[in-house]
């Protein structure tokens, strides 16, 4: 079943056509890696996906329903979640609250309910509390969630950041570069919690720059050079294609690479 | 219990306010302190409501006093034009409030940014206009007197009672304002401040998020001014000025933003103070804006934060 379908979607910037005609789609339980060289529209279209951006052109539909235009927090009540390249962390919170609050779209008291602390209040606290203990406990930081969110390493807000998005308890997870700037523990440590994700049914659409872990652990790889799409394919289509060699290493260095591999 | 955890306890939090409030009076040399008393709890209400909008939502309004405006008033027109007592009138200048921050502020907040101060900038000095003009109503730049409040025959007189109307309602005031922080609005709120797009990826609905507690610091100061209005029986179009707004904002930077304990903190600060340097004369302005700078400059994270942080560091060593 197709979970996530972007059909030619297209966004201009003052005329530089960011992302431009690009169309996926996203089988449910896959992981769907989006790579392409520095400014070729990785982030663009995660920001479409996501409803950051309006497209110009294009559509999309998660689960079978159009969502084109859709808010972003519209989205995420359907189940769509995302994290960020560059951190979006409440850092003025604790590291359980901050899990807690990607809770917001299970909770139901109204705002009366919250100023009086009906007791409705005060089982829902426990249940958020209880459901994003266990999603700090799937990406490995069960034991950190009384410390400030701000005195936690590089490697473990990315972390900090999935765990956040999965306790919204998304059908489609966005991860942006989630191993960027980490180091090779750390994104190893990526590496398993991404499959343990898709281990509970949940699509992971990535958009990363470390090619072993794309290669690793991708269903599908769809490249992107300059805002359109160059190919699309199983890991080893993608990295056999010459066309893909060729956008990450220039013409050039294509020839040195053929040369260096005869 | 660390002394983070201790102020963040919303019983705890609720116990020492009371305590305070019951307690203070025995250290009163004169019956004078008991409407110092008062003032403070009643602007410290004020504070409470606008600490949430600026503190914990991260918005600032620059025309709180507006509404301060508008429950002052509600109590002081209602009963003298129209005959309605003086307890209805504060709960409609509140609902009255309320109608009127959900009319400025829904298409405000859905912008991001500084736009919400720059409006409330205007609305607070439109409503301080509307207040010096409507002559007839309002009794013009002269303001107009206020009748006392009166419940079932029992009349609020006297700077001890109010004193003790207000320290009430303070009370209120705070378990209400914890209460929130510790639901699912308030971790919503404290997240808009952080980082709006991560809230929203994260399903929250931010624009409503901050109307709603918009309105509500709203209600919060209309309360106010209906208290300052019948506690002093006269009200000017000034309670409702420019200054009184920044007045409001400075209370809350200074008790420390986010901080529902600094808005007493601020609240006292800037009430006290002027009494206190009268002894100074023409200084007195001088004085007090020397002081309030040293405060910004050696705890910049507002009194009570940089206090609870000192003392938690020093507690490690």
């Amino acid at each position: 079943m197709l979970i996530l379908e972007a059909d030619r979607l297209s966004i201009a910037f003052g005329g530089v056509r960011a992302i431009d005609e690009v169309s996926i789609s996203i089988a449910s339980g896959q992981v769907f890696s989006i790579i392409g060289p520095n400014g070729s529209g990785k982030t663009t279209l995660f920001n479409l996906i996501s409803g950051i951006y309006l497209p110009n052109d294009g559509s999309i539909r998660l689960a079978g329903e159009t969502v084109t235009g859709l808010a972003p927090d519209r989205l995420a009540r359907r189940g769509l979640s995302r994290t960020f390249q560059n951190l979006q962390i409440f850092s003025r919170m604790s590291v359980l609250e901050n899990v807690m609050v990607g809770r917001h779209r299970h909770e139901r008291t109204g705002i009366l309910a919250d100023l009086l602390h009906a007791p409705t209040v005060s089982r829902q606290n426990l249940a958020t509390r209880e459901a994003a203990r266990a999603a700090l406990a799937r990406v490995g930081l069960a034991n950190d969630g009384d410390r400030s969110a701000g005195s936690l390493a590089y490697g473990a807000l990315k972390r900090l950041e999935i765990a956040r998005a999965l306790a919204s308890e998304p059908i489609v997870l966005l991860l942006d570069e989630p191993a960027a700037g980490c180091n090779p523990v750390e994104t190893q440590e990526i590496d398993r919690v991404i499959r343990s994700i898709v281990k509970d049914g949940i699509t992971v659409v990535l958009v990363e720059h470390d090619m072993r872990l794309v290669m690793n652990i991708s269903d599908r790889i769809h490249v992107l050079a300059s805002g359109r799409t160059l190919t699309e394919g199983t890991p080893e289509q993608v990295r056999s294609d010459p066309a893909v060699v060729q956008v990450y290493l220039g013409v050039h260095g294509s020839q040195e690479a053929a040369r260096a591999f005869d | 219990m660390s002394l983070r955890a201790l102020l963040e306890n919303r019983l705890m939090a609720a116990i020492a306010v009371a305590a305070i409030v019951v307690i203070l009076p025995y250290f009163f040399p004169s019956a004078y302190y008991y409407r110092i008393g008062a003032l403070v709890f009643i602007f410290a209400l004020a504070v409470v409501g606008l600490n949430l909008l600026m503190g914990f939502a991260g918005q600032v309004s620059l025309g709180h006093a507006g509404f301060l405006g508008i429950g002052a008033y509600s109590v002081a027109i209602g009963p003298v034009h129209f005959g309605m007592p003086s307890w209805l009138c504060l709960f409609a200048g509140a609902i009255l409030s309320g109608a009127v921050a959900f009319a400025v502020g829904r298409p405000i907040l859905k912008l991001k940014g500084h736009y919400l101060a720059v409006a409330t900038l205007g609305f607070g000095l439109l409503v301080a206009i509307v207040l010096t003009n409507e002559a007839i109503l309002t009794g013009g730049p002269d303001g107009m007197s206020v009748p006392g409040l009166a419940l079932f025959g029992w009349r609020a007189r006297g700077s001890d009672t109010w004193y003790w109307i207000a320290g009430v309602t303070l009370v209120g005031g705070f378990v209400l304002a914890l209460n929130l922080m510790e639901s699912s609005t308030g971790r919503a709120l404290q997240a808009i401040h952080d980082s709006e797009i991560a809230a929203r990826v994260l399903g929250i609905d931010v624009a409503r998020k901050k109307l709603t507690v918009f309105i509500i610091s709203a209600m919060y100061a209309s309360v106010a001014g209906s208290y300052l209005a019948l506690f002093n029986g006269h009200i000017t179009p000034d309670a409702a000025g420019f200054l009184r707004s920044i007045e409001l904002v400075a209370m809350v930077v200074l008790g420390g933003m986010g901080s529902i304990f600094g808005s007493l903190v601020g609240a006292a600060v800037l009430v006290v103070l002027p009494q206190a340097l009268t002894i100074f004369h023409e200084y007195e302005q001088a004085l007090l804006g020397l002081i309030v700078m040293g405060f910004m400059i050696f705890l910049r994270q507002g009194i009570v934060p940089s206090l609870a942080a000192a003392l938690a560091g020093w507690r490690k060593c």
